[in-house]
């Protein structure tokens, strides 16, 4: 039985999580560093060797945040930084918070090493001795409840809404019960949900910042003077931002609102957060989360171990350093692309499944995932990621009742 | 057909009513044009073939009705419709933001 966790062998880390994974990050800190950071990546042809980076020159305080989180996320167990040298991106403070961490980090500074062939020889060089160190952490037995899930839809049609959706609802609500932590996010994605919303809320003052931070989010996306509505949410049936919102509401499932949290802030205790992930102030930087895997790794860098992904219209994408697993709404989708898709929730409209059993499924699918059984995306070598600018104010205490009780 | 119930699935070909309170239906499979569907006991033929997600009119809907799926508004009627009718940006627009085309000057056009 894996229902006590039994079969979830972690990597115990020093600030007291535990991680599923154990990733080699090789990160370039501009966009100049790129391609000798991807070369370095490609040469170890090692799945668990990824990479991620940032490309601005501009120093960004959400970035650094970001970065420093996800450089010291559970699944990581060390770093190689790579900088070109002139960029404006703090690598000393990432760093030092990364040396903090107890895990092993090297650093590589392309002007100084002498260029892209000695760098990406002396970047192989140091991948090799941070794995052999991050092979000797330490292995212990994690419990279901100290497991932090992410959920997210991705080209959402029609069906998403009654059957992916909703589905993962029922997992979120066994994961919960179990004393994990979960989180949904994309205010913006939940734009005519708010009242519904902040009536699940733990506190009165919570539901009042959640109806402000959706609010934020419907300002910000008018300015812009689009929602968060692709063409093919049209294509599969979608017609208006509330239909999107209200069948991406229901990956929440059931239980209470434990908090709001901003990216990068790791929940305080175990239940059910929402990610507001609109900056703050006045609209600058373009677009919130240019795509998917901006939201996938903002969920990360707020502690999440696995990320479940609903698509109706038929998404691919994986992420760098925490599995993400394919929950497929759309029946006639995951006809054709069964490969990609490790949940078919689209059964349940061809009356071969309820939405309990998917439920359970997808719940069975998470453990088995945290016990380290691949994710199709995964396998398939998946490690999309992005960062970009963002500015966010700090969330403040009545976002959280449960900080400090915990 | 099946009779319509919030509680389970229609079968393959058919509509599905979310919420008792909800005045359209969804399709869980796709059906042609022409096709006869009995919705609340009436059959009804629909005009134009309605493919798995898209959405029909329940009742008789007037511009400026509010439309409910899941028993919640999900935008306004702006043109009348008839049960059976496709339900989608030609006739429902949103109460919040405007949704976008791959060319955004075509914009709320019809699909």
């Amino acid at each position: 039985m894996i229902e006590g966790g039994e079969r979830i062998e972690a990597f115990q880390r020093a600030d007291g999580r535990k991680g599923i994974r154990n990733q080699i990050l090789v990160i370039y800190l501009v966009e100049c560093a790129h391609h000798v950071a991807r070369a370095i990546v490609t040469k170890a042809d090692d799945l668990s060797v990824q990479l991620v980076g940032f490309p601005g020159c501009y120093p960004n305080s959400y970035a650094l945040h970001m970065m420093t989180r996800l450089a010291t996320h559970p699944n990581v167990g060390g770093v190689l930084l790579v900088s070109l040298g002139c960029e404006g991106f703090n690598r000393d403070a990432l760093r030092e918070a990364i040396i903090a961490s107890g895990r092993p980090v090297e650093q590589l500074i392309i002007q100084e090493t002498g260029g892209t062939r000695r760098t990406i020889a002396a970047g192989s060089a140091a991948v090799e001795r941070i794995k052999a160190q991050a092979d000797l952490a330490e292995r212990v037995k994690m419990p279901i409840s100290e497991l932090v899930v992410g959920t997210i839809c991705g080209g959402s049609d029609g069906t998403s809404g009654i059957t992916a959706n909703p589905a993962v609802g029922r997992c979120f609500d066994r994961l919960i019960d179990a004393g994990a932590t979960c989180m949904f996010e994309e205010t913006g994605e939940l734009i005519g949900c708010e009242h519904i919303m902040a009536a699940r809320a733990i506190t009165p003052q919570l539901g009042q910042e959640i109806e402000r931070a959706v609010a934020k989010a419907e300002a910000y996306y008018t300015t812009l003077g689009y929602g968060s509505f692709a063409p093919g949410n049209a294509d599969g049936g979608l017609s208006t931002q509330e239909e999107k919102s209200l069948g991406a509401y229901s990956k929440s499932g059931r239980a209470p609102i434990s908090g709001l949290i901003k990216p990068g802030d790791i929940p305080p205790a175990p239940g059910l957060y929402l990610m507001d992930v609109i900056p703050d102030g006045e609209v600058r930087f373009g677009f919130p989360n240019i795509s998917d895997n901006a939201e996938i790794a903002e969920m990360i860098a707020s502690g999440c171990h696995i990320i479940l992904f609903t698509t109706g219209r038929g998404s691919v994408v994986g992420s760098a350093i925490s599995p993400v697993i394919k929950i497929c709404a759309n029946p006639e989708t995951y006809d054709r692309m069964a490969e990609d898709m490790d949940v078919n929730a689209g059964r349940i409209l061809r009356q071969q499944a309820t939405l309990d059993e998917v439920g359970e499924e997808i719940f069975a699918a998470t453990l088995a995932v945290a016990a380290g059984k691949p994710s199709l995306s995964e396998f398939l070598g998946h490690q999309e990621f992005i960062l970009t600018y963002k500015s966010f104010e700090a969330v403040g205490p009545s976002c959280l009742p449960l900080a400090g009780a915990a | 057909m099946d009779r319509l119930a919030s509680s389970d699935y229609a079968p393959p070909g058919g509509f599905l009513l979310l919420d008792e309170k909800d005045n359209i239906l969804i399709c869980v499979g796709s059906v042609p044009s022409g096709a006869l569907v009995e919705i609340d006991g009436a059959l009804v033929t629909l005009p134009v073939a309605i493919s798995l997600g898209h959405k029909i009119a329940r009742f008789s809907l007037a511009a400026g009705d509010k439309v409910f799926r899941y028993g919640l508004p999900i935008g306004t009627m702006t043109a009348s419709a008839r049960p059976g009718d496709h339900i989608h940006q030609h006739n429902l627009a949103s109460d919040y933001l405007p949704a976008h085309g791959r060319d955004a000057a075509q914009q709320g056009a019809d699909q």
